[in-house]
């Protein structure tokens, strides 16, 4: 540490001098910050001011930088110095724009103003620049897992950009659901007429690529190691099992129709009720000539129920709309127009759902003369001649259709594999000796697809109807396995066409997840990160918190039960960190220290200066821009409080708290992301977690003689600046009639 | 076969929409309805109609002709536009509404005494005839409409109007007698005679 040398340049550009001393605060960084060299410049950001910084890098060995300038989130280009630690003082965001403008106001601002320098110098001392931890041997092939439209379409796009692939196949062939339709809706211009559905082309394209290895008839037996170092047991069907590295995969083992027979009140197992899978065979047998129904007779006239046994609100079927099946059941009333106008073709649908150019398709088949109606159907009899029972919604009665053929629009169910909700209490009965619980947990092991070896659980978590993880609200094929992604229908429901822009998005995201992984970059969201969490393993009481509560399954436990890091799975959220009671975990740039030593940094007036002082921990992915674009729309807040970016609030330590409260602050916030179902947390439980530990801390306040009110947790979307503002200001005056913390004068 | 298993066979088939097809002014583009609903929020009588433009264009699909061709909402339709306007599948509602009633007309089923209907009769009767309207004749027969007393009563309500129409020289008594025609009134006979013919030929009506 004696080479390390610190260096702190200040802003008074952007309006920053005018209304604030700089010299006090030069003064302040290197008295108070001990920083070696402090720089005061009009425009750090131009090309003179940076050069000022370079060359103290380059001829006074500078190795720690502190910028107190404009927000982190600023001028990012201009302030990258490589191999250099950096913090960043926000003075123009956090402090200019956002405190009132003003005589009145300009010792709170300058207060403010110090306290940032005094804390950007703290953090400074501790951080270190990390390195990362490249890796000459990390395999760049992909695995993808399913050979229908989806993973065939990933696989080629892996192999056309130039890497290898792995496709693994259950079946004998390529192709999937998308084989067995005799066509499929159209995906280019004019989207009039169904188009032949290409698996052949593909299949023979697979075939011939000398990037892609097959293995048809084949499962995956274990999936062990991290993204960069995969071992894939291969099982085939004769028994043997090769062995594959591999450094990603791509999930894509899409859907199963829906079971007809759990609707027998739509005729599901009565003769000449088939679904839309059944009539794609029918229509094969038929092979462009009249379809005949199953006891040989032609069909002249065909009802479609739409829904059936989908957006179902008993709770009985599915309860979610597969988003193809209008289109499917468009398509299939063209095998018969197409055939043979004078056939009856009738669609009784909910609400006709044609996403993308659907509907242009819809109007194509209005022309043809297909009868679309708004109903639901209620009862379906088959026979020789079958009827479908429906209200007509836009008539508003009840009405029969008799038909030759009925065919029902079941829904997509996906192939995910085992729950791991329901599997967890099964492995720990079984771990604990319950000979039934044994059982069952090896017949669920039997439907799994990667059967990962991690501690977390055979599969990728479940996000709602038993689809495959998603961060569906803001990173879709991302999952909460590093380096796994999840592709097609096993994601979401989806027609073919959305299936292979998934695969191509989900190939690309495993290429990004192998190229970062070989050089020890975190590849989501933390796109670029070369930290990763370290543990003192000394200090550990092995409480499984971290293994227990990091979201990415990226921490197992060794024999003894202590963790045992996975850098390759990790997305360098500090949940881990959060989570631990003993503060053994850090990362090189961010830790239980540096954001400690900023809580410290900070002079907490005395009680009778009638200054509060509020502590914000705002996570950096949304609460920190919405409070960054509330100074750039001058929506001014309180200037007592100060904040603290955190990579997550899930990695917020209970120490920081503590610390804050001994410290004499008045209060503690906390910005998160939105939390439950509809998260929009970048690290998916983070700010769960977060809100659920301080939800523990009320009792060990009120043992200190604190009001539960000075630790607020809040949910913040990146849009809410307006609401950072009065959220912040609201909470100052409630402190303020709370009064001052009891804890002041003792720090 | 039992009678509502007959019937649910002709139901939600093609029959009835290409019999609208091959009759129907502009009756091919009721296929292409999406059952938005716009047509029947957008009209300003709509709380006088008994169906909708929406439910009209349904009921054809749905095979039921008697109902279709036996409604009044056709002739409750005064022509704003607004559907055809509003239609986000540009269905010419207003034109298929006229085509509708002149269809159910013909072939009289549509509903008797329908006031639309009888003075839209007496109007194209009386606008024949010599090739222009005569407005005494025609108002006269529309005030008899229902007999003898109730037309003196109706005529007797509106004299003061008659008799204004008289002075300002905007009314001729003379009128009563047949009143005055277009020039070639041979020629324009002629004229309806031949497009009349060429109607008939199009929606297949032989007489």
């Amino acid at each position: 540490m004696a080479d390390n040398k610190y260096a702190a340049y200040i802003c008074s550009g952007c309006g920053i001098g005018d209304a604030m001393k700089v010299p006090q605060l030069e003064a302040i960084a290197k008295k108070e910050g001990k920083m070696a060299i402090v720089k005061s410049h009009p425009f750090l950001c131009n090309a003179e001011g940076v050069q000022t910084i370079r060359d103290d890098i380059a001829n006074e060995a500078v190795t720690h930088v502190c910028i107190a300038a404009c927000s982190r989130r600023s001028k990012t280009e201009a302030f990258q110095f490589d191999g250099v630690a950096m913090s960043r003082a926000n003075l123009r965001e956090g402090v200019l724009w956002v405190v009132a403008a003003g005589k009145d106001h300009d010792e709170v601002r300058q207060e403010m103003a110090a306290d940032y320098v005094r804390m950007g110098c703290a953090e400074l001392k501790k951080m270190t620049q990390p390195a990362g931890n490249v890796k000459e041997s990390s395999s760049k092939r992909i695995l993808v897992v399913g050979g229908g439209m989806s993973g065939m379409t990933a696989a080629l796009e892996i192999a056309e950009t130039g890497y290898e692939a792995v496709l693994v196949e259950k079946t004998g062939a390529l192709g999937g659901m998308t084989a067995q339709l005799w066509k499929r809706q159209p995906f280019k211009e004019p989207y009039a007429a169904a188009q032949e559905t290409g698996v052949a082309e593909m299949a023979a394209k697979i075939a011939a690529n000398p990037k892609i290895k097959l293995h048809l008839n084949s499962t995956i037996a274990e999936t062990s190691g991290a993204p960069g170092r995969f071992v894939i047991h291969i099982a085939q069907e004769s028994g043997t099992v090769t062995e594959e590295t591999v450094g990603a995969i791509v999930q894509a083992t899409g859907f199963t129709t829906y079971d007809m027979a759990k609707l027998p009140e739509l005729g599901g197992g009565q003769p000449n009720v088939v679904d839309q899978a059944g009539l794609e065979a029918l229509a094969k047998t038929a092979n462009g000539g009249a379809i005949k129904r199953a006891d040989g007779k032609e069909v002249k006239s065909v009802v479609f129920v739409q829904c059936a046994g989908q957006r179902d609100d008993t709770g009985t079927h599915l309860s979610y709309c597969s988003g193809h099946c209008c289109g499917t059941s468009i398509k299939q009333a063209n095998y018969f127009k197409d055939q043979n106008p004078d056939i009856d073709t009738a669609i009784v649908y909910q609400d006709l759902r044609v996403p993308g150019m659907g509907e242009d398709f819809y109007r194509g088949a209005q022309e043809k003369g297909v009868t679309f109606t708004k109903g639901k159907a209620s009862k379906v009899t088959g026979g020789d001649s079958c009827s479908v029972t429906f209200k007509d919604l836009i008539l508003d009665e009840e009405n029969t259709i008799a038909a030759d053929l009925v065919v029902l629009a079941t829904g997509q169910v996906p192939n995910a594999g085992v729950d791991l909700e329901a599997w967890n209490p099964v492995v720990t009965a079984a771990d604990g000796g319950d000979a039934a619980a044994k059982v069952a947990r090896d017949e669920m092991k039997t439907i799994s697809i990667l059967n990962l070896n991690y501690r977390q659980g055979p599969d990728m978590p479940q996000f709602k109807h038993g689809f495959a993880d998603s961060h569906f609200i803001c990173f879709p094929y991302e999952t909460r396995r590093t380096g796994i992604y999840a592709a097609g229908p096993v994601r979401r429901p989806m027609d073919i066409l959305q299936a292979t822009d998934d695969a191509t998005g989900a190939a690309l995201k495993a290429i990004q997840a192998v190229e970062s992984v070989a050089v020890g970059r975190a590849a989501h969201p933390r796109s670029g990160d070369l930290s990763f969490p370290t543990a003192r393993l000394e200090g550990c009481t092995q409480c499984k918190r971290c293994t227990v509560e990091c979201p990415f399954g990226a921490i197992d436990e060794d024999e003894r039960r202590f963790p045992v890091f996975n850098e390759e799975r990790c997305r360098r959220c500090g949940t881990c960190m959060g989570a631990c009671p003993v503060r053994v975990i850090s990362f090189e740039n961010y830790s239980c220290d540096t954001v400690g030593s900023q809580v410290k940094a900070v002079e907490v007036p005395e009680e009778d200066e009638e200054k509060p002082r509020i502590l914000v921990l705002a996570c950096e992915n949304d609460a920190y821009p919405a409070l960054d674009m509330a100074g750039m729309a001058r929506l001014t807040h309180s200037a007592f409080v100060r904040v603290i970016p955190v990579r997550c609030l899930g990695s917020v330590n209970t120490i920081w708290i503590t610390d804050a409260l001994n410290a004499g602050y008045d209060g503690v916030m906390m910005m998160g992301c939105k939390k439950g179902d509809d998260y929009q947390c970048h690290f998916v439980k983070g700010s769960e977690l977060a809100h659920y530990r301080m939800s523990k801390i009320g009792d060990t306040l009120t043992q200190l003689g604190l009001e539960p009110e000075r630790v607020q947790t809040q949910e913040v979307a990146i849009t809410d600046n307006a609401r950072v503002v009065k959220l912040i200001n609201d909470y100052v005056a409630e402190l303020e009639k709370l009064g001052p913390s009891p804890m002041k004068g003792f720090g | 076969m039992t009678t509502a298993n007959q019937s649910a066979i002709e139901r939600y088939r093609n029959n009835f929409l290409k019999e609208v097809e091959a009759n129907v002014e502009e009756g091919h583009m009721v296929k292409m309805c999406m059952q938005c609903g716009v047509c029947a929020g957008s009209c300003p009588l709509g709380n006088a109609w008994e169906h909708s433009p929406q439910k009209i264009f349904m009921m054809i699909r749905a095979g039921k002709r008697d109902e279709v061709l036996g409604s009044d909402s056709m002739f409750m339709c005064t022509s704003c536009y607004n559907c055809i306007v509003r239609c986000p599948r540009q269905l010419p509602i207003t034109h298929i509404m006229h085509g509708l009633a002149n269809y159910a007309h013909r072939l009289n089923l549509a509903p008797k005494g329908q006031p639309t209907r009888d003075f839209a009769t007496l109007f194209w009767n009386n606008a024949i005839k010599k090739g222009r309207v005569n407005e005494l004749t025609l108002t006269l027969r529309h005030y008899f409409r229902g007999g003898l007393v109730s037309g003196i009563k109706e005529a007797l309500g509106m004299q003061s109007i008659g008799l204004g129409l008289f002075l300002a020289k905007r009314l001729n008594p003379m009128e009563i007698f047949g009143g005055h025609g277009v020039k070639d009134l041979k020629g324009f006979h002629a004229i309806i005679a031949k497009a009349k013919e060429i109607e008939d030929r199009k929606k297949g009506f032989t007489a």
